[in-house]
């Protein structure tokens, strides 16, 4: 893999600075590189296809898209695959999908 | 190249009527645009040249080398097996990539990969340089492995119908002229392998068929495996709904196929079928050995989890059905959309000059038919691991359906919809 230059300060600093615990700079697209995990079925950005049968989930309020996957991860929205799926996945890691959604128009 | 349409794109201009006459987009540019081949142009090629477009904002300029003139899908390629689909509903085309995305089409076959020159050849006879290079060339079957298959003539009667095309129509007109009464053999080679339920869903639709078309007919399942390998006990119940058309052999690898008589020669017996369908052993497509990667086992891509970079070839990124897989994850086309996520986003970063994501996450969905409309799912979530440097499933997240169900064979297809789209529209 290239090393990129400031990918080598940054081993460096914390190389000097920390131990092996040192975690690596956080990737300022995550939330969209999260969201890319569900859009195989849900269409990318979120917009399935208009069929109703997978449910579209771009421009969806945050706040909606949160309470659902939490039901899901507690099983108090029984369902096929999502449970399975939700579960799979930190709070945080949630909390961005449904932010990266809920802004997409 | 798209070099001029995509600078006054970038540029935000109107037309070409603001560039002074002489002056290519790529001279008044300030930096060199960046330039990835992407090599195949499946669920990992396809996604990959999509989505470096699309994330890049239409700043990286991308090439797609794909030999064939349209996508064919083998998820849901047993369904036109089984007559409930033909090859026009798993076909489609590469127009959305190149008129929507900007993609640079090119419908070839790559011969030799020079990985320190950044350059490969075509088949046509041309040459591309590339800054980054995608490598998703799927599996090549391991024809050397069984005795028999050697020849182009024996390879058209025995058919494998594991890449959906022209094999897959072949194998539906052998299983409609087939008379009622005759045996259907299906062989399956021990994993890894590309689409690990695809064998027994195969045959469940096939019972299907027969059950329908000629009841007295008979599918025989020979699997080299100890058991059946993807949803267990989904596809027991499902076979034993087929109870007096399918039977179920593990432990039965084949050794040897005579094609003239089409006889499956196992250890310590001999099969003989009116039709005989082998799934050969599969290695990484050959332009990775060419290329110079690194295999596991001589046979799969190594490659470094939050790049998909080859681990001996700087540059080189490998998605899809050919590289070592993470532990549990299986070779399927949803994961080869997810791998080529994971590798465009780090190339964008790569090319930046920046560190890739930290914590890549993939995960997959595998719907099997076990008939014309009753389906089951396995699915996975997987997380890096920064101590194992690799993706790992998540501990009590994915499983299987509690039953088939219509309602699931609902949302396979619209599952293939929704990928397709997610790759080519």
């Amino acid at each position: 893999m290239t090393l990129s230059p400031r990918r080598a300060v940054l081993g460096l600093l914390f190389g000097l600075a920390a131990s092996a615990h040192a975690s690596p700079a956080p990737d300022p697209d995550l939330a969209r590189n999260l969201a890319a995990t569900c859009t195989g079925c849900h269409g990318t950005d979120g917009h399935a296809r208009p069929d109703a049968t997978m449910p579209v989930l771009a421009g969806v309020p945050a706040p909606e898209l949160m309470q659902k996957l939490r039901e899901f991860r507690s099983g108090t929205w029984p369902a096929t695959i999502m449970p399975q799926i939700a579960k799979g996945y930190s709070e945080a890691q949630l909390e961005l999908i449904a932010a990266y959604f809920a802004a997409r128009k | 190249m798209l070099k001029r349409r995509d600078f006054l794109k970038t540029a935000g201009l109107a037309g070409g009527s603001l560039l002074l006459p002489g002056l290519s987009g790529r001279a008044l540019a300030a930096t060199p645009r960046a330039h990835v081949v992407v090599v195949g142009g499946g669920y990992g090629g396809a996604t990959a040249a999509k989505y470096l477009r699309m994330w890049s904002g239409g700043a990286v300029d991308v090439t797609l080398v794909e030999r064939d003139p349209q996508f064919i899908s083998c998820p849901i390629s047993n369904l036109v097996l089984g007559g409930v689909k033909t090859l026009a509903d798993i076909t489609l085309g590469y127009e959305g990539l190149r008129d929507t995305w900007g993609v640079k089409v090119v419908k070839d076959e790559v011969t030799a990969i020079d990985p320190a020159a950044r350059t490969l050849r075509l088949a046509a006879g041309g040459t591309l340089s590339w800054d980054r290079l995608v490598l998703s060339p799927g599996v090549d079957f391991q024809f050397d492995q069984v005795p028999g298959l050697d020849s182009e003539a024996a390879r058209g009667r025995i058919l494998h119908a594991w890449k959906a095309g022209a094999q897959t129509v072949a194998l539906r007109a052998q299983l409609e002229a087939m008379p009622d009464g005759g045996v259907y053999a299906l062989t399956i080679p021990l994993a890894p392998y590309r689409c690990p339920p695809g064998p027994y869903e195969r045959a469940c639709v096939v019972a299907d068929y027969f059950r329908r078309a000629k009841p007295k007919s008979k599918v025989l399942v020979l699997d080299a495996n100890a058991e059946i390998i993807s949803k267990k006990a989904l596809f027991t119940q499902a076979f034993a709904r087929y109870k007096g058309i399918l039977e179920y052999r593990p432990n039965s690898a084949l050794r040897e196929v005579d094609a003239a008589s089409r006889t499956a020669l196992l250890d310590f017996e001999n099969v003989q079928a009116d039709v005989l369908n082998v799934v050969p052993p599969q290695r990484a497509g050959a332009i990775a050995t060419q290329a110079g990667l690194k295999l596991i086992n001589g046979r799969w891509v190594d490659i470094d989890w939050q790049t998909f970079e080859s681990v001996n070839t700087p540059g080189v990124h490998v998605l899809g059905d050919a590289i070592f897989p993470a532990p549990t994850m299986p070779k399927s086309g949803h994961m080869a959309n997810q791998h080529a996520k994971v590798a465009a986003a780090a190339i964008l970063r790569l090319l930046a000059g920046e560190a890739p994501n930290p914590a890549p996450v993939v995960m997959n969905t595998c719907y099997s038919f076990v008939d014309a409309s009753h389906v089951i799912h396995v699915s996975s979530v997987h997380q890096y691991d920064a101590a194992q440097r690799t993706v790992l499933p998540v501990a009590g997240a994915g499983g299987v359906s509690a039953a088939a169900s219509e309602q699931e064979g609902r949302y396979a297809l619209a599952w293939a919809h929704n990928i397709w789209a997610d790759m080519l529209a």
